[in-house]
C-alpha cells in the first residue's frame, strides 16, 4: 500500500493514516543507490499546523511517504529525494534541508537525489506557481520528524532506556544521562525495524532549535559543480550513438509545411538526414508545432543544414496577426463594458457623479521567457519504451504527454529531470521533449533536440499582451469612491482550446479581482480577446500587467490630488482587515484556502511601511533622480519595492538603488529569497526597459538578444536591498520565485515620473524618454 | 586535419573546419561545461579562453583556433579552486547556474589582464555576459573578491 493523498482525500487528512513496515525489497526499489534504512512512515496530523494549503488539489496531490524520500546508508550518508525541478530558486536544496533539519541530520552527510517524473510515487511535481515551499514545508517536516523519531526509538531499545531520554543531535542519537551515542548509520537497520510513530508520538522540532531552517547559512547543493562546469543541464546529456537535431518550425502559429527541399542541407558536412517532423494543429496544448528536422552528428552541423533548407509554409489563419493593429483592437474593447467579474456597490453611477475621474490605460506587450538555456531534450525510444532527459518544470506532465504522444503506457516512460538553465514558466510546457521522443522513435536512435535562441524567441509560449484600463472616481475631498478596471488580454486557455476569449479564474485572480483597496464602488471587467499566438505562463503571469496598471494608477491619483504616493497607497489599502471577496464567483486565490491565505491588508501595509522605512522613502535625491513605490500581493506573498532611478538629459536611465520588502510567511532559506528578489529586480527592469515581442504578418519580429534585449550587468541596479518580514509563529509559507517581479516595473515607472514628470503607460520604455 | 590544444591535451578535428568551436567542445569531445545560449556572440555563455583571451566559442570556428591553446571551464583549475571559482562560491553567486561557466571564464580572463579592476571596469568587462536569472550584484561582488584574494 502506498501513502498517496489524492486530491479528494487530502482535506480529510486530519487523522493519521495507516502505517507500513517495509522490507529490504522495497528499499531496493526505492532508493537502491543509498540502500540501508528506508523509512516507512505514517502521516502526522495536520492539526498541528494552524493552516491548510491547496497542495492536495494539485494533480496527484501529496505523497507523504518517507520511504520515497529518505534513505540512510550504513555509513551514515542520508539521501533525500528532491522531487521538484531546480531552475534557480534553490528548491533542490531547500526542501531536502527541511527534512534534514527535522532529522537533526548533519547537512554535510546528506546527499540529494533528483526524482524522475513519477507523480504517483512522489505526488505533484509541477514546479510552478511559486508553490514548492508553501506546499511542501509541512510534509517535509513531517517526513523528517518521523525518521528522527524512529532512529531515537531504535537507540532507546538498544540501550534499554525510555525513548524520552534520548534525542537526535547532529547525526547521532544521544543518551544524555549516560553520555552514550550512536550514529545514524549504526542505527539505520534497527530503525527500519521500528514501528512507525503515530501522530500523537511525533514531535516536531521547536523553532528555537532550528540549525538550518530560516538561517540562510547553507549554500545550494549544486554550487561547486556549477562553478566547475560539472553541473548537468538538459543539453549536457550525451548517449552512445546519439544524434543531434534542430527543427525548422512553421513561422506562424497554426501554420503548416507545404513542401521542402532537403538537397542543399544534405550536402552540409555532418548532416545525416532531413525529415518531416510531426506537428499538431493549433491549439493543442503542448504538442509540437512540427516542421522539418535536420539530423546530424553534431548540433553545429544540424544548424548549418537547417540554414540551407528550402521551405514553403502555409501560414494559415494567424498570418495577418499584427501587433500594432491588435493593440488598437484591445484599446477599443477596453473602452467598452465587458464581462463583470467583480462588483461591489455601483461603480458606474459613482464614476458619473464623481468630482474628478482619473483615467489610465496601460499597455504591456507579449514577452518571451528567454531562459538562459534554450529548450532542449534528449529522448531514447526503444520499442514501446521511452527514456527522456530534459530540463522540465513538469516532470509528471511530461511523462503523461510523452506516453500519450507515442501511444505507450505511462509506466514505459522514464523522465529524467536535469538541472534547468532557467525556466520562468517556459519549461512547464514539454513540447521540446515530445519533439525529441517523436524523432527518436522515427530514426531508431537517441536524439537530442536543441532549440537555438532564434527558435526560442520565435516559437515561445508567450506572455500575453494586454490593455489594462482603470478609471478612478474621486469625491471633493480627493477620496477614491469608485474603481473600474477593465483588463483585456488573450488567455492562456487559448493554448488548450479554440475559442477561449475570456480569461480563466487563475488569470483574473492575479491582480484584477483580488485588488485589495478599500473602495466603496468597484467594478472589474474582462472584455473579450482572441489569441493569435501561443500564450503561456511567464514568471508572475497576469500579475505583471495588473501590478503595472494598478500601482501606476495609485501614483497618478496621488499626482492628481497632490499627495505623497506612499501615503496615497496606504490610504487606498485602507484599514487593516481581511478583504471580503464574496462578490467574486471564483476568487481562485492561487489555489489556497482563503482562511489560511486571505488577503490581509495589515500584511500589505506592513511591507509598504517596512520598505518605506528601510528604503528611506522621501529621502533627498540628486537632480534627475526620482523615487517610486509599488506594492503587490501575488502567489499569496506580499512585496513592496522602492526604485531610485536617474534619468540623464539624453533620456538614458540608470538605477542607483532598489529596496524590496517581502512577506512570504514562514521561510526556509532567506539567502535564496534574497537572490530571487535580486533577480526579480533584473527581470522587472528588463521587461520594463526592453520587453517586447511583436508580430507582423503573423511572424515574431524578434530573434535573439540583439532585438529582444535583457538587462546586462552594466545597466543593473547599483544595489538591491532585500528586507524579509519575520514570520509569526503560525504564518503559512507563501511564494518567493515570482512575487518579486510584479511591483518592480510600476515602482520604476513611478520613479521616472518623479524624476522627469513623464508618465509612461506603455511598456517597454524603449525610446520614450529620449523624446 | 586541424590540431589544437584543449585544457592541455592535444586534440584533432578532420570534419568541417568552419564548425563553431562550441560544438567541437560540447558534442564531439564532451566538454559540456561550455554552454550554448545564443549562438551569435550576444550572451557570453559559451566563453572560453584562447591563449589569454576570452573568446565566444559559438562564433569562433575550429580552423581559427588551429595550433592554439583553448581553456574551458573544466580546465580552468584542476580542482575547481581558481580564485574566481572560490570567490563565486563564497559569494553564492549562481541561481540556475547556466550562465555561470561563461561568467567565470570571462572574469578569469579579466583578472589575467587587469588584476585589480575597478567597479566600472568590472561592469564593462562583464557586460557581454547575460545572466537571465539576474545574479549581477553577486557577480560583481565575486569579481571584487577574487581580485582581492579569497
Ligand atoms: S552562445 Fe556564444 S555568446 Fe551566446
Ligand atoms: S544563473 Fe541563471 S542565467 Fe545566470
Amino acid at each position: 500500500m502506498n501513502f498517496i493523498q489524492n486530491p479528494g482525500k487530502l482535506r480529510g487528512f486530519e487523522k493519521s493514516i495507516s502505517i507500513e513496515k517495509i522490507t529490504r525489497r522495497n528499499i531496493l526499489k526505492g532508493l537502491s543507490a543509498a540502500g540501508g534504512f528506508v523509512l516507512a512512515a505514517p502521516v502526522m496530523s495536520r492539526q498541528a499546523f494552524a493552516y491548510q494549503t491547496g497542495a492536495g488539489a494539485m494533480p496527484h496531490g501529496i505523497v507523504l511517504d518517507p520511504r520515497v524520500f529518505v534513505a540512510i546508508a550504513p555509513d551514515g550518508i542520508v539521501t533525500i529525494v528532491a522531487h521538484r525541478s531546480e531552475m534557480g530558486t534553490g528548491v533542490r536544496t531547500s526542501l531536502p534541508l527541511v527534512v534534514a533539519e527535522e532529522m537533526d541530520a548533519d547537512w554535510s552527510k546528506v546527499r540529494v537525489q533528483q526524482a524522475h517524473g513519477d507523480e504517483v510515487r512522489y505526488g505533484n511535481q509541477d514546479t510552478d506557481g511559486s508553490r514548492s515551499t508553501r506546499h511542501y514545508l509541512v510534509p517535509m517536516r513531517q517526513i523528517g520528524a518521523a525518521a528522527r523519531t524512529m532512529l531515537e526509538q531504535a537507540a532507546a531499545r538498544r540501550w534499554g532506556v525510555p525513548a524520552a531520554e534520548v534525542k537526535a543531535v547532529n547525526h547521532e542519537i544521544v543518551h544524555g544521562a549516560s553520555g552514550r551515542k550512536l550514529g545514524f548509520g549504526e542505527l539505520a537497520s534497527d530503525a527500519a525495524r521500528e514501528s512507525v510513530p503515530g501522530m500523537e508520538g511525533l514531535k516536531l522540532k521547536e523553532a528555537k532549535d532550528f540549525r538550518y531552517l530560516g538561517k540562510g547559512q547553507v549554500g545550494i547543493v549544486d554550487l561547486h559543480d556549477i562553478t566547475t562546469g560539472a553541473a548537468r543541464y538538459g543539453a549536457d546529456v550525451r548517449l552512445p550513438g546519439m544524434k543531434y537535431a534542430v527543427i525548422a518550425r512553421p513561422p506562424v502559429t497554426g501554420g503548416k509545411l507545404v513542401s521542402f527541399d532537403p538537397d542543399a542541407a544534405l550536402k552540409v558536412p555532418g548532416v545525416e538526414k532531413v525529415m518531416q517532423a510531426r506537428g499538431w494543429p493549433w491549439p493543442s496544448k503542448f504538442q509540437p508545432l512540427g516542421g522539418v528536422a535536420v539530423i546530424a552528428r553534431n548540433t553545429g552541423a544540424a544548424i548549418k543544414g537547417r540554414d540551407a533548407l528550402k521551405l514553403v509554409w502555409d501560414d494559415g489563419a494567424n498570418g495577418k496577426y499584427d501587433s500594432v493593429a491588435y493593440r488598437k483592437e484591445l484599446e477599443e474593447v477596453a473602452r467598452k463594458p465587458g464581462l463583470v467579474v467583480r462588483k461591489e456597490g455601483d461603480a458606474d453611477s459613482a464614476l458619473k457623479n464623481a468630482d474628478k475621474v482619473v483615467v489610465g490605460e496601460y499597455y504591456l506587450p507579449h514577452l518571451a521567457h528567454v531562459s538562459m538555456e534554450p529548450p532542449v531534450a534528449v529522448a531514447d525510444v526503444k520499442g514501446d519504451k521511452c527514456e527522456i532527459w530534459a530540463p522540465v518544470q513538469s516532470p509528471g506532465g511530461t511523462r503523461e504527454d510523452v506516453a500519450k504522444t507515442l501511444g505507450i503506457p505511462e509506466g514505459n516512460v522514464t523522465v529524467n529531470v536535469t538541472l534547468l538553465g532557467g525556466g520562468f514558466g517556459r519549461k512547464s510546457k514539454c513540447d521540446f521533449a515530445l519533439e525529441a521522443a517523436l524523432l527518436s522513435k522515427e530514426i531508431g536512435a537517441p536524439v537530442k533536440v536543441q532549440w537555438t535562441r532564434e527558435d526560442d524567441v520565435r516559437h515561445d509560449f508567450l506572455h500575453t499582451v494586454s490593455v489594462e484600463r482603470i478609471e478612478a472616481g474621486l469625491d471633493k475631498s480627493g477620496k477614491v469612491i469608485a474603481w473600474r478596471h477593465r483588463s483585456v488580454a488573450p488567455s492562456i486557455a487559448s493554448t488548450f482550446a479554440a475559442g477561449a476569449v475570456h480569461q480563466a479564474p487563475f488569470e483574473l485572480g492575479m491582480g484584477l479581482i483580488d485588488m485589495p483597496f478599500e473602495i466603496a464602488n468597484i467594478s472589474c471587467e474582462n472584455p473579450e480577446a482572441a489569441a493569435h499566438a501561443r500564450i503561456g505562463w511567464f514568471r508572475s503571469v497576469s500579475n505583471v500587467p495588473r501590478a503595472f496598471a494598478v500601482q501606476s494608477m495609485v501614483a497618478e491619483i496621488a499626482q492628481a490630488t497632490g499627495r505623497d504616493p506612499k501615503d496615497m497607497l496606504l490610504e487606498l489599502i485602507g484599514s487593516p482587515r481581511i478583504v471580503n471577496l464574496s462578490s467574486v464567483k471564483d476568487p481562485w486565490n492561487y489555489g489556497e484556502p482563503y482562511d489560511s491565505y486571505p488577503i490581509d491588508t495589515a500584511r500589505l501595509r506592513k511591507v509598504v511601511e517596512l520598505v518605506a522605512e528601510k528604503g528611506e522613502w522621501g529621502r533627498a535625491v540628486p537632480k534627475g533622480h526620482g523615487l517610486g513605490i509599488a506594492v503587490h500581493r501575488s502567489f499569496v506573498s506580499y512585496v513592496a519595492t522602492i526604485v531610485e532611478v536617474a534619468v540623464d538629459d539624453k533620456g538614458k536611465l540608470t538605477v542607483p538603488r532598489v529596496d524590496t520588502a517581502i512577506d512570504c510567511g514562514t521561510y526556509v532559506n532567506p539567502e535564496r529569497i534574497q537572490s530571487q528578489i535580486e533577480g526579480a529586480a533584473i527581470m522587472g527592469l528588463s521587461l520594463a526597459k526592453y520587453g517586447e515581442i511583436s508580430f507582423k504578418d503573423g511572424k515574431v519580429q524578434q530573434k535573439n538578444f540583439d532585438d529582444f534585449p535583457v538587462v546586462r550587468i552594466d545597466e543593473s541596479p547599483q544595489v538591491t536591498n532585500v528586507y524579509i518580514v519575520p514570520p509569526g509563529p503560525d504564518t503559512p509559507p507563501s511564494g518567493v520565485g515570482e512575487p518579486g517581479v510584479p511591483p518592480f516595473a510600476p515602482a520604476l515607472i513611478n520613479a521616472i515620473f518623479a524624476a522627469t514628470g513623464k508618465r509612461i503607460r506603455s511598456l517597454p520604455i524603449g525610446k520614450q524618454l529620449e523624446a | 586535419m586541424i590540431k589544437l590544444k584543449i585544457n592541455g591535451q592535444e586534440q584533432s578535428w578532420d570534419g568541417d573546419p568552419d564548425l563553431p568551436l562550441i560544438w567541437l567542445l560540447r558534442d564531439e569531445i564532451g566538454l559540456t561545461g561550455t554552454k550554448f545560449g545564443c549562438g551569435q556572440a550576444l550572451c557570453g555563455s559559451c566563453t572560453v579562453i584562447v591563449d589569454k583571451e576570452a573568446v565566444r566559442s559559438c562564433i569562433t570556428s575550429v580552423k581559427d583556433v588551429a595550433g592554439r591553446e583553448v581553456t574551458t571551464i573544466e580546465g580552468l583549475h584542476p580542482t575547481g579552486d581558481h580564485a574566481v571559482q572560490k570567490a563565486w562560491r563564497q559569494a553564492n553567486v549562481p541561481q540556475c547556474g547556466f550562465c555561470q561557466a561563461g561568467q567565470i571564464m570571462q572574469a578569469a580572463a579579466l583578472l589575467m589582464d587587469n588584476p585589480k579592476p575597478s567597479h566600472d571596469q568590472i561592469r564593462e568587462a562583464m557586460s557581454g555576459n547575460i545572466c537571465r536569472c539576474g545574479c549581477y550584484q553577486r557577480i560583481e561582488n565575486a569579481v571584487h573578491l577574487a581580485s582581492t584574494g579569497v
